[in-house]
């Protein structure tokens, strides 16, 4: 970015809620069932009949702004938005307008210049989604009103983000707390998370905002932080041509990595938003918010600092492992099994992260059970076996999943630590090899390492690393005498 | 002539075998017949109406229990949803739209062994004061065929006049049931907001649309009520307010002999007695009020300030509800779609603009300008504030009275085509009925009177919200010994 220049950007987040039911009928809410099976005169809109709300989605709502920190208001009210669109069956949205469930919450995001920064949510508030129009045939459109009905809450932030980062921080931060609070699974790509964007730029120390764009159809995190950078580099280079932004919506096209004004239709509505006489406001009591925090778990800022005090974790370390709940549940499962936490940490980290990330699997569904870990790094730690050796057995444990107590039997992997069956794996070896004995001794202690090797070799890698250290150094010692 | 008064006697004489149920029906499909030229019924189910009959006969003249309406033959409004029928609303738009499922009213009426005989024609989606909006032509009033029957449920209030069925239900937004009731001469009742569920009513304004009976007397008009009546958990509107015995209620109380557990105080609003009342009308209600004080009723002068801004902030309101509440019609997924249309815009305006009448494309263009930007604070909010000063008025005035009283409508049945060129002197005709839509109160129509062309002439009773028992009782009191 062009340095004499801040960017201003506000998200405006869909976050889809994993209710059983839709917001206004008992339709169900699973994806992926055959197009318009989902479906009911409800959600259909045909003459006659009504909406009636659920209750769970309120629920959801509310605990999003309780995690959010938001003064969750005791009377909302339903309005309605008016437009024509073939997948919007009644010819408006039921959503919120000027008295949402949540306002004035803020949360805070970690920066990679290791700052910390508080960024502002205007309100957070209840609406039901759309179905999808599917243009794939030459003249046809085809409609699925599945998804119409849908409960969303649409998450709305002050315009307090000044780059990609920061907004791509937030978008992260933002799906990490709705995923810890089960209430949406996070998943921009099958569109259950969605994110728009309004971006402007000015010079800094400017405090008006310049004019803004929004920005539409980023369906990943690589997206939005891409679109966000090419839309502030081309608002920038436009001013510094002496050029002038115009309000427009963009679409971001992701294979060609441009964002492209959105044509006519969708531009300048006029919504005609009015209070939805079908519906009672909705009375969110104190007694109720009671109860919904009762449900809150622990969130994600907590349960950082929680693994650093309780499991003696490095920073480092507990922000990966609580960077989503289902690790974070994983890693505790582990710990309550060993001890040994630094260990159960590396081994997450490192080996099991390094499978989930290639075969794209959730841990929930990871072969390898967190029980199963903790007693592979027990293994370890009675000296059962070396820790090379949990190496070859982790991926056995990751094809069979069998304990790792049933390999190390089955492949006959338990460490010798018996001394005399070392002692004479050594004599061996110092038999064989009277040259790097001689060097030794001459002082060349460099062989030693090479010895080692033998030796681990000879015994299939199954002796102790320890005991062999010990007594090789001891009987290369009784030669110098 | 039918040879019973109200349903309960109907019954019994079912029972004991005096009357048919079968035969019962017959007549009233051969009335239908016989009065095809008034165009009251969109839909007449013959086959199945004398089905249930045989069906409902045998349950009631078996020791099994029957339901509080077996054997009442009821035409229902042509806005309101029968499983696997027909549901257009009197418009090209829904022509040949079947619905899916059954309104909770009617399954209510069903479950107390009611008989469905058909559906009757209103204006386009009860829009109208004349019943001449509808696709399927005007409907024609019973009492003098060159006039109208009133609307928006013309066609039920007809259906009951011309003895084509016991009792009908309409829908009531801003008058749609008291003053075709008035025109025909028959009782309607509106009932508070809330009391019956909308559940499957085709919303016109949802704030204001309330169903209610059309019947001959005050009994069976109770007697429906009380089964309408109640939560429903499909209608968050719905109240859950218990309901009464009103039929009960009624047989309860013997006014004339002083019982009645105080008597109601009576209001006359002042406002609804000034320029453009009908001088027939006027003396038809200022005798009923004479002999209300001859009976030792307390009659007093009240004031309801606000009402010469009930008409406007009727239309502003529920044009603005409409315009949202019909763009579900569009032809994209049920109903008319026009066959000229090559893409998406031509779809929505033509399927539209051929599919909607006249009155009902003006309502829309009204509704959807008063919510536009720029425009809302003038005319809705405002609008919503009226309401509330209005409904304010209401609640002041029954804080002194417990009943008001006034004429239906300002004149009698007016000639077809009389007024359809000029939509505000149309809407001038519901000045008297808009206020209870307006505040949600209960309201009813009595056939008091005939003018001197022999035309019906209406009164009209209004009571506080859930209050429909004393509405109710005073009803049955004036049918009983002032008529
Ligand atoms: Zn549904």
């Amino acid at each position: 970015m062009n340095s004499k220049y801040e960017a201003v950007i506000g998200l405006e987040v869909h976050a889809q809620l994993l209710t059983e039911t839709k917001l206004f009928c008992g339709c169900s809410t699973k994806f992926g069932n055959p197009p318009n099976t989902n479906v009911c005169p409800i959600c259909l809109g045909h003459p006659g009949v009504l909406p009636v709300l659920n209750k769970k989605a309120v629920e959801y709502a509310v605990l999003m702004g309780l995690a959010t920190n938001c003064r969750i208001n005791e009377k909302s009210v339903f309005a309605r938005k008016n437009y024509f669109y073939p997948d919007l069956p009644k010819g408006y949205q039921i959503s919120q307008y000027d008295l949402p469930v949540c306002e004035a919450g803020h949360i805070d995001v970690d920066l990679s210049d290791g700052s910390t920064k508080r960024l502002g949510i205007t309100r957070i508030h209840l609406e039901e989604d759309a179905g999808k129009s599917i243009h794939d045939q030459a003249f046809e459109t085809l409609v699925d009103v599945n998804r119409c009905g849908v409960p969303l809450i649409e998450i709305v932030s002050e315009p307090d983000m000044r780059s990609a980062e920061e907004a791509y921080q937030y978008l992260s931060k933002i799906k990490q707390i709705v995923q810890y609070l089960s209430i949406c699974d996070g998943n921009m790509e099958e569109g259950s998370l969605r994110c728009d964007a309004n971006i402007s730029v000015r010079l800094k120390g400017e405090t008006k905002l310049g004019t803004k764009t929004e920005i539409k159809n980023m369906n990943s995190f690589k997206n939005v932080e891409k679109a966000l950078n090419y839309e502030i580099e081309r608002q920038i280079e436009l001013i510094e041509d002496g050029g002038k932004v115009i309000q427009e919506t963009l679409l971001w096209n992701a294979d060609l990595n441009i964002a492209s004004p959105m044509r006519g239709k969708e531009e300048a509505h006029d919504y005609r938003y009015f209070p939805e006489p079908d519906l009672m406001p909705v009375i969110v009591s104190n007694d109720w918010v009671k109860e919904i925090s009762e449900n809150l778990p622990e969130l994600p800022e907590a349960r950082k600092q929680r693994f650093t005090s309780e499991y003696k974790l490095p920073t480092y370390d507990a922000d990966i492992l609580t960077s989503s709940r289902d690790l974070a549940d994983y890693y505790e499962e582990v710990a309550k099994v060993t001890a040994d936490y630094k260990s159960a940490s590396n081994w997450i980290m490192g080996d099991i992260l390094k499978v989930v990330n290639e075969t794209k699997t959730s841990i929930k569904d990871f072969s390898i059970k967190p029980v199963q870990l903790g007693k592979l790094i027990n293994l370890i730690n009675n000296n059962t076996i070396s820790g090379k050796i949990a190496k070859d057995v982790f991926p056995f444990m990751l094809k069979e999943g069998k304990d790792p107590e049933v390999i190390v039997k089955e492949k006959n992997l338990v460490q010798i630590t018996d001394s005399s069956a070392i002692e004479s794996a050594i004599q061996k070896i110092l038999n064989n090899n009277p040259n790097e004995v001689e060097q030794y001794l001459s002082g060349k202690e460099k062989v030693f390492g090479f010895l080692v090797g033998q030796v681990m070799r000879e015994t299939k890698g199954k002796a102790n690393p320890k005991a062999v250290n010990d007594i090789l150094k001891e009987s290369l010692e009784a030669k110098r005498k | 002539m039918l040879n019973y008064k109200n349903h309960q006697e109907k019954l019994e004489k079912i029972k004991s075998g005096e009357i048919s149920l079968s035969e019962n029906v017959k007549h009233f499909l051969k009335n239908i017949e016989a009065n095809k030229k008034l165009n009251a019924f969109n839909f007449v189910f013959s086959e199945d109406a004398l089905k249930d009959a045989e069906l409902i006969e045998t349950k009631i003249k078996s020791s099994s229990s029957c339901g509080k309406l077996a054997g009442m033959v009821i035409a229902i409004k042509d806005v309101l949803a029968l499983k696997d029928k027909p549901l257009t609303c009197s418009s090209k738009i829904l022509k040949d739209f079947v619905s899916l499922y059954n309104a909770t009213a009617i399954n209510k009426l069903k479950e107390q062994d009611a008989i469905i005989i058909g559906k009757t024609s209103c204006d386009e989606f009860a829009m109208g004061s004349s019943n001449e909006n509808s696709a399927f032509g005007p409907v024609l009033n019973p009492v003098d065929p060159s006039r109208v029957p009133g609307g928006s449920s013309g066609g039920s209030a007809v259906a009951v006049a011309s003895e084509c069925c016991d009792a009908a239900l309409g829908t009531d937004t801003g008058g749609s049931i008291r003053q075709p009731a008035a025109f025909c001469g028959v009782f309607g009742l509106k009932p508070t907001y809330g009391r019956v569920s909308r559940f499957g009513l085709t919303a016109f304004a949802s704030s204001f649309d309330s169903i209610g009976p059309f019947t001959n007397n005050v009994e069976d008009a109770s007697l429906i009520l009380e089964v309408i009546s109640g939560k429903d958990c499909l209608d968050s509107t719905s109240a859950d307010i218990p309901v009464p015995d009103f039929q009960k209620l009624l047989d309860d109380v013997n006014l004339a002999s002083g019982d009645y557990n105080g008597k109601p105080r009576i209001g006359i609003p002042k406002e609804y007695f000034g320029q453009g009342l009908n001088p027939e009308i006027r003396e038809s209600i200022e005798n009923l009020i004479g002999k209300l004080k001859t009976s030792g009723f307390e009659v007093k002068e009240i004031s309801l300030p606000h009402t010469e801004y009930s008409i406007a902030t009727y239309y502003i309101l529920t044009t603005a509800e409409a315009s949202s509440n019909l763009a579900r019609y569009d032809g994209a997924r049920y109903g008319y779609r026009s066959s000229e249309s090559h893409n998406l815009k031509q779809m929505y305006t033509l399927s539209r603009s051929e599919g909607f009448g006249k009155e009902v494309k003006r309502r829309i263009m009204l509704g959807t300008y008063v919510l536009s930007a720029g425009y809302y604070d003038a005319y809705y909010k405002k609008a919503q504030k009226v309401r509330r000063l209005l409904k304010n008025d209401f609640d002041n005035a029954f804080s002194e009275v417990d009943l008001i009283l006034t004429p239906t409508t300002p004149s009698t049945a007016f000639k077809i085509g009389e007024k359809s060129s000029d939509p505000l002197e149309m809407y001038l005709n519901d000045i008297y009925t808009t206020s209870a839509n307006l505040a949600g109160i209960p309201g009813i129509n009595i056939p008091i009177a005939t003018s001197s062309e022999g035309l019906p002439i209406g009164l009209q009773l209004m009571a506080n919200q859930f209050n429909e028992t004393a509405l109710l009782k005073m009803s049955y009191y004036i049918q009983k010994n002032l008529l």
